[in-house]
């Protein structure tokens, strides 16, 4: 092979930068809908919190898994830019997160595990969203999750933004799509906060360790979802491996399962 | 004049005398919330505002020094070990000699009029109370111990959010106490929260907003969001008292607003109902 074709098999290959993967985490790579169909059957979307509103931006429901009933929660950003702004690209409001409670202690109750699905830039900033209490809502979800007795498995699949995707991700195991980040706060707000420049974004991604990669060698995370241009494979990998995963923790008895989840975190 | 001297109180002259040699008695000062003009000295031992009760920030110290009646520290050699982040070790350094503290909370055993409690009281002038892996440790610890000696836990919150140079590790910390609030609560033991200013992000979305009673101290800031990135998410100039306790009151996320003079007593008061008789 000549050196050209080499070189661009070689640029082929090479890994994306940190900032490239912060880019990719936000295109509409998978949506929220395909994922539900393409990994269960039988969805029963449930709407509502039972306190003030219904959040669009997180879709819940009933679903079975290879068979088996699941409860899913899923943060969409919406399709169109009409539906996006709706779901204000996904970011939740305490209704949202207290519609996911909701469902979570429903599955409790019915002995059925949960899966969600997080692609959030973070918890929405908003007055509603202040007055009605989004740090509480968030604090709740995360406080209750820690006492679910059902198995849990939280997949980052877009960007997973700070505060916002933890309230859906204090699971059992926590998954991320390759191309997915997982951080404390956007690596624009980052840079602007310690170095008060948010175009330095790109630097503040390579040094803020958000990537699948990066976050799976430091046990953040427990497996990486290798993403391809063929979505039914994706999504019948996942399908395999969250079948064999919750058969597995399916062996613990409830309080074990309270256990892991809780040391799981106490090893940070 | 020795002989009415016991040790605690000693000590109590002692830090206070430290505090005020570094604001001095002339000194000019403005209520951060009302703007009211005053004199350092007038806001007295508890250093609240006059015109509007605000209490000034305090240093966990004064107000372990106020508060209680004797104070056992826990965990105070905990400390970050590897500082990673560029700049970050400097920061640490500095934090620590101002405060003399190893982290942003101080946690310790404390009796509080005659109440025995778990007390950990947050730091906001050690990196604005930030969220690190070592605060979250020493806030960890503190439950773990409350519900293995089946005690209440009184946590007085100030933060500005997450630690950026830990990363997704402060972040995990969130999660890391609410583990510990899950096991005390299922003991049945009492958590009482006592908000001060500021209490903001991760740590308003995680254990301050995780207790049994939720106090507050007059005006105090307690959000999720910053008032700016609200602002400019929504092009909307906020109302004055957005994010105040006052507000939080009306919205049904605190249960009282308490001087900052009258906390000791509503904190003994509270846990005195949450004792049994056969205790
Ligand atoms: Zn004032």
């Amino acid at each position: 092979m000549s050196a050209d074709i080499l070189n661009s098999l070689k640029i082929f290959k090479r890994e994306l930068t940190p900032a490239q993967v912060v880019k990719k985490s936000r295109e509409d790579r998978f949506m929220a809908r395909e994922i539900i169909d393409g990994i269960f059957t039988d969805f029963v979307e449930l709407h509502g919190d039972r306190l003030s509103g219904d959040d669009m931006s997180v879709i819940g429901g009933i679903a079975a898994l290879n068979g088996q009933p699941v409860t899913i929660i899923v943060i969409d950003k919406g399709t169109d830019i009409h539906d996006k702004l709706s779901k204000r690209n996904g970011s939740p409001e305490p209704w949202g997160y207290r519609k996911a409670q909701r469902l979570m202690q429903q599955a409790e109750r019915f002995h059925r595990p949960i899966i969600t699905f997080i692609n959030t830039p973070g918890a929405f900033p908003g007055k509603e969203a202040e007055a009605q209490g989004q740090g509480e809502a968030i604090a709740k979800s995360i406080l209750e999750s820690m006492k679910l007795t059902v198995p849990m498995i939280a997949i980052v699949y877009g960007e997973g933004g700070s505060g916002g995707a933890l309230a859906l991700a204090t699971a059992n195991q926590v998954w991320m799509f390759q191309n997915a980040t997982y951080s404390i706060l956007s690596p624009e707000g980052f840079a602007s906060i310690l170095w008060k420049d948010s175009k330095r974004s790109d630097e503040a991604a390579a040094v803020m360790g958000l990537t699948a990669k990066d976050l799976f060698e430091k046990d953040i995370i427990e497996y990486i979802v290798p993403e391809s241009h063929n979505h039914p494979r994706v999504f019948n990998l996942i399908r395999k491996r969250l079948d064999d995963e919750i058969k597995a923790l399916n062996q613990l008895t409830p309080s074990e399962l309270v256990k892991q989840r809780r040391a799981r975190f106490r090893a940070f | 004049m020795d002989l009415y001297e016991n040790k605690s109180s000693k000590e109590k002259i002692k830090r206070d005398a430290s505090v005020n040699d570094r604001i001095p008695d002339g000194l000019f000062l403005a209520c951060p919330y009302c703007g009211a003009q005053m004199y350092n000295k007038q806001l007295g031992e508890f250093r609240v505002c006059a015109n509007c009760g605000y209490g000034f920030r305090l240093q966990a110290r004064e107000r372990v020094s106020l508060l209680t009646d004797s104070f056992e520290e826990m965990d105070a050699d905990i400390q970050m070990t590897n500082p990673e982040f560029p700049g970050y070790a400097e920061k640490l350094a500095r934090a620590q000699s101002q405060t003399e503290l190893g982290e942003s909370v101080l946690t310790g055993l404390a009796t509080i009029q005659q109440q025995k409690v778990a007390l950990g009281v947050m730091d906001s002038y050690f990196m604005m109370g930030s969220l690190g892996s070592m605060t979250g440790e020493k806030i960890t610890r503190l439950f773990e111990y409350a519900t293995s000696h089946r005690l209440p836990v009184v946590l007085f919150t100030a933060s500005g959010g997450a630690r950026m140079q830990e990363g997704i590790q402060s972040l995990m910390q969130m999660a890391k106490v609410s583990a510990a609030v899950a096991q005390h609560q299922e003991a049945g033991l009492l958590y009482l929260v006592v908000l001060t200013d500021p209490t903001t992000g991760g740590v308003t979305a995680s254990f301050a907003m995780q207790g049994d009673i939720t106090l507050a101290e007059p005006h105090a800031l307690v959000g999720f969001a910053g008032a700016r990135v609200i602002e400019s998410t929504i092009h909307e100039k906020l109302p004055k008292d957005f994010q105040r306790v006052e507000t939080l009151l009306e919205n049904g996320f605190v249960d009282q607003i308490v001087p900052r003079e009258s906390l000791a007593p509503m904190i003994a008061k509270i846990v005195k109902l949450h004792t049994s008789l056969e205790e």
